[in-house]
C-alpha cells in the first residue's frame, strides 16, 4: 500500500470491510434462494424462503448471543483476573489504558491481567460503552511505557472501531453459511431434483447454470466463509495499527513493540483461538513471511514483518 | 390535477426536503458544540488533579532537593497562577508554564538517587508523568473535536445553517511558547560547597 498516510489508509480499510461483508451476506442470500428454488420451490412461482430466513434468523440470533454474554466467556477462558492497582507495574498499566482512553474520547475499559509469561494483548465488549482490554503478564514485563501505550491504543482502537461486534456479526454469518450448505447438502441427498421435472427447455440453459453455481457455493461454502472471515480480520488488523496510531501520534512506538513481541516466537497459550482477531499478534505465533501463501490466507493477523514496514512509513509520511 | 398543481406539489417537496435537512445539519452542529464543551471538562479534569498533586510531590521531595528551592518555587508560583487562570487562551499559556518547570523538576529529581529510591516519590512521579500524558491526550482529543466543530461550520452549505443559527468557532488549546522562557545561566566561578 505506498503512498498512504494514516487517514487515508484508515479510509481504505473501511470501504474494503464493507464490500467484503456486502459479498458475504450477498453469498448467504444466494445459498438460501438456490436451496428455496430447487429444494422447497413450487413451480408457480416463488414459494415462501424458508432456507433464506432460516439462515438470516439463525446469523442474527447467534450474533446477538455472543454480544450479550461473549466478553465474560472470552476473559474466564483466558483466565483474566482483574488488575491489583497496588503493584506499580500494574498501576502503570492502568495509568496508560486510561490515557488511551481520554486520547478516543471513550469510557476507560476495565483492565485485566492474563497469567502469561508471553506478551500479548486482546480487547473484548460489544462496544466502546461496554469494553475490557487483557494484557499477558510478559507484555507488562517486556515493553516500556510509550510501547505499551501503543500496544493498550491498537486494542482501544478494535474497541472504538466496533471490531468486536463486526468480528462477532461475521463469525455469526460464517455459522450461517456452514447451516444452510449442509442444509442444501442434505437436501440434495433426499429431495434434489423433483424440482426440474416438466421444465420447458426456454430457461433451461439459464436455470442449470444457475445450478450448476448453486451446487458448487453450496460445496466450497464453508472454504470460502471462513477465507472471507480471516480477511476481514486482517484489514482490521491493519485498521486497528493505524487508527491506534492516530491515538498515540507515534507509530514507530507500536513498531517496537511488534518486534518485541515478534522476538518472543513461543505462542501463548492461554488465549484461546476464538478470540484471536481481537489480540495484538496471532496467539499461535505469527505468520512469517508474504500474506500470498497458503498459511497467510488463513492467518487472523497479516505478517508482522509487513506490519511494521506500514508503521514506519506511516511516521515518515505522518 | 393540472400543471399548477404539480407545481404546488414540486415545490412543496422540496420544502420538505429542505427543512428536514436543516434539522438534520443543525443536530449535527448542536451534537459536535456539546462534545466540544465535554472535551473542554475532560482537560479541566486532568488539569485540577494535576494541581492536586503537585503540593504533594513538592512535599515529599523538598528534605532532598533543598538546594533546588529555586526551582521548587518555580513550580509552586506557576501551579498556583495556573490554577487561577480562566478561559482556553490563559490556561493553556499558564498551564503551558507549569509543564516546563514540572519538566525541570523531573529531569533535576535524576541527580537524587534517594529520591528514586523512595517509594512514595516514585508513586507520586509516575501518577504526575499519567497526568501529564492524561493533559496531553486530553488536549489532543479537545483541539480534534474543536477542528470538527469549526470545519462544520464552514463547509458549504452547512455555513449557512452555522451563519443563521449564529454558531462561532471555538479557540483551539495551543501550546505556545512562553516569553519567559528558561534560559539556562552557566556560572563559571568556582566556589567551595
Amino acid at each position: 500500500m505506498p503512498g498512504t498516510n494514516l487517514f487515508e489508509q484508515q479510509k481504505r480499510n473501511l470501504r474494503r470491510t464493507a464490500v467484503i461483508l456486502t459479498g458475504f451476506v450477498a453469498f448467504l442470500v444466494f445459498l438460501g434462494i438456490g436451496s428455496d428454488f430447487f429444494l422447497y420451490g413450487s413451480g408457480a412461482g416463488p414459494g415462501f424462503p424458508i432456507a433464506t430466513l432460516g439462515a438470516l434468523l439463525f446469523g442474527a440470533g447467534s450474533s446477538l448471543w455472543a454480544l450479550k454474554a461473549g466478553d465474560r466467556a472470552v476473559l474466564d477462558s483466558a483466565n483474566a483476573v482483574p488488575i491489583d492497582p497496588t503493584d506499580p507495574r500494574q498501576r502503570l498499566l492502568d495509568n496508560v489504558i486510561e490515557e488511551m482512553a481520554i486520547a478516543g474520547g471513550i469510557p476507560k475499559p476495565a483492565v485485566y491481567l492474563i497469567p502469561d509469561p508471553d506478551p500479548n494483548a486482546f480487547a473484548t465488549g460489544s462496544g466502546p460503552e461496554r469494553s475490557s482490554v487483557a494484557v499477558t503478564a510478559g507484555l507488562l514485563d517486556a515493553l516500556n511505557r510509550e510501547e505499551l501505550q501503543a500496544v493498550v491504543s491498537h486494542e482501544m482502537a478494535h474497541v472504538k472501531n466496533y471490531d468486536v461486534r463486526l468480528m462477532t456479526v461475521v463469525a455469526a454469518l460464517v455459522g450461517s453459511v456452514l447451516l444452510i450448505s449442509d442444509w442444501g447438502r442434505r437436501g440434495i441427498g433426499w429431495g434434489g431434483g423433483r424440482r426440474r421435472n416438466g421444465r420447458g427447455s426456454g430457461g433451461g440453459i439459464v436455470l442449470l447454470l444457475f445450478f450448476v453455481l448453486w451446487i458448487l457455493s453450496l460445496l466450497l461454502a464453508p472454504l470460502i466463509a471462513r477465507l472471507v472471515a480471516m480477511a476481514v480480520s486482517r484489514e482490521r488488523e491493519y485498521l486497528a495499527d493505524a487508527s491506534g496510531s492516530e491515538l498515540t501520534r507515534n507509530p514507530l512506538a507500536l513498531a517496537s513493540a511488534l518486534e518485541k513481541i515478534d522476538a518472543a516466537v513461543a505462542p501463548t497459550p492461554s488465549i484461546k483461538q476464538g478470540v484471536a482477531h481481537l489480540c495484538i499478534a496471532d496467539p499461535r505465533g505469527a505468520v512469517k513471511e508474504g500474506e500470498g501463501g497458503i498459511a497467510g490466507l488463513f492467518a487472523t493477523h497479516p505478517p508482522i514483518s509487513k506490519r511494521i514496514a506500514l508503521l514506519k512509513e506511516m511516521a515518515y509520511r505522518g | 390535477m393540472g400543471a399548477i398543481g404539480g407545481c404546488f406539489l414540486f415545490l412543496v417537496l422540496i420544502a420538505v426536503f429542505a427543512a428536514i435537512w436543516a434539522i438534520w445539519r443543525y443536530n449535527n452542529l448542536i451534537s459536535l458544540k456539546y462534545q466540544v464543551a465535554n472535551a473542554w471538562k475532560q482537560i479541566d479534569v486532568q488539569l485540577k488533579r494535576r494541581h492536586d498533586l503537585i503540593p504533594n510531590l513538592i512535599a515529599a521531595v523538598k528534605g532532598e532537593m533543598q538546594f533546588e528551592q529555586d526551582t521548587l518555587e518555580k513550580v509552586i508560583a506557576a501551579r498556583n497562577s495556573a490554577v487561577a487562570a480562566r478561559g482556553v487562551a490563559e490556561t493553556a499559556e499558564k498551564e503551558n508554564v507549569l509543564t516546563q518547570t514540572l519538566g525541570r523538576l523531573f529531569a533535576l529529581a535524576e541527580n537524587y538517587p534517594a529520591l528514586k529510591a523512595n517509594e512514595s516519590v516514585r508513586t507520586l512521579m509516575e501518577e504526575l508523568t499519567s497526568t501529564e500524558n492524561k493533559v496531553g491526550f486530553a488536549r489532543q482529543y479537545y483541539n480534534d473535536v474543536a477542528t470538527r466543530f469549526n470545519t462544520a461550520q464552514n463547509v458549504f452549505p452547512d455555513s449557512f445553517i452555522a451563519q443563521a443559527f449564529k454558531f462561532q468557532p471555538v479557540e483551539l488549546y495551543q501550546i505556545t511558547e512562553p516569553a519567559e522562557r528558561e534560559v539556562p545561566k552557566v556560572d563559571l566561578n568556582i566556589r567551595p560547597q
